[in-house]
């Protein structure tokens, strides 16, 4: 079978759940490899090798700090051209994109941003993209390979292998500026990374989104209550009352699962981050608000009175909060 | 400093968008604009014009004849020329063909500073800036929210999904900016007039020494198989609410085992 290199994102706490997402859908196009920028400790390795990695490329380098994209996306071409996947599958985010695109230019490999399905028949790899701002799902074939596929987060599942999966082996690549990178980056010497801010985690499958400065606070007891995040509409970001992480949209974040609108009319562009999501519930004041179109749920009324009592109600008992918000299969 | 700002013609996101039979978007049906988040390119450009840290500012589309229009609202907001690469050739062409393209078109024209959009507001991609980035061999820094000029040094703030960061790249350097850099301005009647006096220069692939086999359907690295329109979600139920509503709403979430 076909190894399937796909870069893993880890944290302190162990490999990041896009990563997990990633590593299932490999599963389907071949024999899952893990690229890993950064210590592959005993830890990262048992938890991708429980999702299916049968080998765990770690690529140490000081320069992953010290520049972009880079270095990240010349150890991919490397790890490519010595493996030869069938497809290289990176998580979208500025990063991803940043890393696949280089991948893609330097392999001359056929991309394709923003998947939320990728499969592949007789060696043909193909994936399904949201684009026009949600309203058509586009399938595209990849003609010359490895297909490069950077994946949306929260569009499949993560799901551990079966245990028949073999166990991981690890090996070492070699730092990406030894021969063969450093004539690369030519210019690259002028940058720098100034003091990072931490960014709070969106890993949340649910969102409950508001565009009212004073519905903060009812907003994050209701998500609280669902065990989701906060999100907010360009307007609410715009006017600085939530950071612009929180936004949802074409030029925000897209949550996948289940979606709670409060005080949020339904532009394109916003629908373009929520509208795929398995359920919508809608609080708005205006019975003609757009996005009551594509409710499941929706509640005519001020979100000042309805929202602060809906969620008075205790979690229902034994309710695991990240279990409660994946809907029933349908 | 030289800047080159790129533009993309897009069809409006409100108008009903049609495919041709070719699966490729039926520019020609469909009412266009200049991609709104270019704008916002386009104006960083015009700041960076009027701050006197450029000199000169130019926009540089790849489309078809009617992407002209975009690249006049582009010199209404500012700049003092444009580019326009416009060869039968290149329709169909994927993300790296029309990287080829616009990195040829740069070579040609000189820049210091690539400024572009994060993303088209019609496929989404986000990917052609570090393409052209990885085929100049320049610096990149893509997702700016902030964007600053000192010297030769380019610095930006950009929000990843993990952290805030501050980069500074030196020039020669791509750049895409993100809609929190500001609004563009509303070109006035006499900014709209004077834009059409200003150059534009159309170019052909045998003017950039692109092979067309490259790009276009010939050299495509994928190609859509289908495309068909979201599904339109069955519709739900909408209560008014008459004191019951936040009870409604906790039951429906509750059904659905959400809470
Ligand atoms: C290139 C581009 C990209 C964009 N990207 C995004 C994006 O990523 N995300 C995004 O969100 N927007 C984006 N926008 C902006 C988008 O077009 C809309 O302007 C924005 O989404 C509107 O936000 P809103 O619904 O919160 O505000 P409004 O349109 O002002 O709507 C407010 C709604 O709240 C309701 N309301 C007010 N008070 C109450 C109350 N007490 N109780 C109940 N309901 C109440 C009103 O009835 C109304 O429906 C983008 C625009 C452009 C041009």
């Amino acid at each position: 079978m076909s190894e399937v290199p796909r870069s893993a994102e880890t944290t302190a706490a162990g490999v990041r759940k896009p990563t997990l997402e990633l590593l299932t859908a490999a599963r389907a196009l071949g024999e899952p490899a893990a690229v890993v920028f950064g210590d592959a400790s005993d830890q990262v390795v048992a938890q991708l090798a429980e999702y299916g990695a049968t080998k765990v490329y770690a690529v140490g380098s000081p320069d992953m700090q010290a520049f972009l994209s880079l270095p990240k996306a010349e150890a991919v071409v490397q790890i490519a051209q010595a493996s030869n996947p069938v497809a290289i599958l990176v998580t979208s985010g500025p990063e991803g994109k940043d890393v696949a695109a280089r991948v893609a230019v330097r392999l001359n490999a056929g991309i394709i941003p923003d998947a939320t399905k990728v499969s592949v028949d007789g060696g043909t790899v193909s994936a399904v993209q949201t684009v026009f701002a949600g309203r058509f799902q586009a399938t595209s074939q990849v003609l010359r390979a490895p297909a490069v596929v950077t994946m949306r987060p929260n569009a499949t599942s993560a799901e551990a292998a079966p245990a028949s999966a073999s166990a991981s082996s690890r090996s070492m690549w070699p730092s990406a500026t030894q021969p063969g990178c450093q004539g690369r980056l030519p210019r690259a010497q002028g940058l720098q990374r100034g003091p990072n801010s931490p960014m709070p985690r969106w890993s949340s499958p649910g969102a409950v989104a508001s565009a009212r400065k004073m519905a903060s606070a009812s907003s994050r007891k209701t998500a609280d209550a669902l065990g989701a995040a906060v999100g907010a509409s360009r307007t609410v970001t715009d006017q600085h009352w939530a950071p612009h992480e929180l936004q949802v949209g074409q030029t925000g974040k897209t949550v996948a699962l289940v979606y709670l609108a409060a005080g949020i009319s339904g532009a394109i562009q916003h629908r373009a981050g929520m509208q795929s999501s398995k359920t919508i519930v809608v609080v708005n004041k205006d019975a003609k608000a757009p996005l009551f179109q594509i409710a499941d749920f929706g509640v005519v009324g001020d979100l000042h009175a309805v929202l602060p009592a809906s969620s008075t109600r205790s979690p229902g008992a034994g309710a695991d909060r990240p279990d409660a918000l994946t809907p029933p299969e349908h | 400093m030289k800047i080159v700002v790129l533009v993309k013609y897009v069809p409006e996101p409100t108008a009903t968008w049609k495919f041709a039979p070719d699966l490729t978007v039926d520019r020609a049906g469909v009412e266009g604009r200049l991609s709104e988040l270019d704008e916002y390119a386009v104006e960083q450009a015009t700041r960076l014009a009027e701050s006197g840290a450029a000199d000169e500012v130019v926009f540089l589309t790849v489309g078809p004849a009617k992407a002209t229009e975009g690249l006049r609202k582009a010199l209404a907001i500012g700049g003092t020329s444009a580019v326009h690469v416009v060869d039968d050739a290149i329709h169909g062409s994927c993300a790296l063909g029309t990287s080829l393209v616009l990195a040829k078109a740069l070579e040609k024209i000189g820049y210091d500073l690539v400024l572009t959009g994060m993303a088209s507001t019609d496929a989404e991609l986000s990917v052609v800036p570090s393409m052209v980035a990885d085929r100049l061999g320049a610096n990149q820094a893509t997702f700016a929210g902030e964007l600053s000029v000192d010297g030769s040094t380019v610095s930006i703030r950009r929000d990843t999904d993990v952290a805030s960061e501050r980069v500074s790249v030196s020039l020669p350097a791509v750049v895409s900016v993100t809609d929190q850099t500001g609004e563009a301005r509303y070109p006035a009647f006499k900014a709209i007039m004077g834009a059409k006096k200003k150059p534009i220069q159309t170019m052909s692939l045998a003017d950039l020494g692109v092979d067309a086999a490259q790009v276009g359907w010939s050299g495509a690295s994928s190609k859509v198989v289908d495309v068909s329109p979201t599904p339109a979600r069955t519709a739900g139920t909408i209560v008014n609410d008459d004191g019951t509503g936040a009870a409604q709403l906790a039951d429906f979430l509750a059904g659905r085992g959400f809470i």
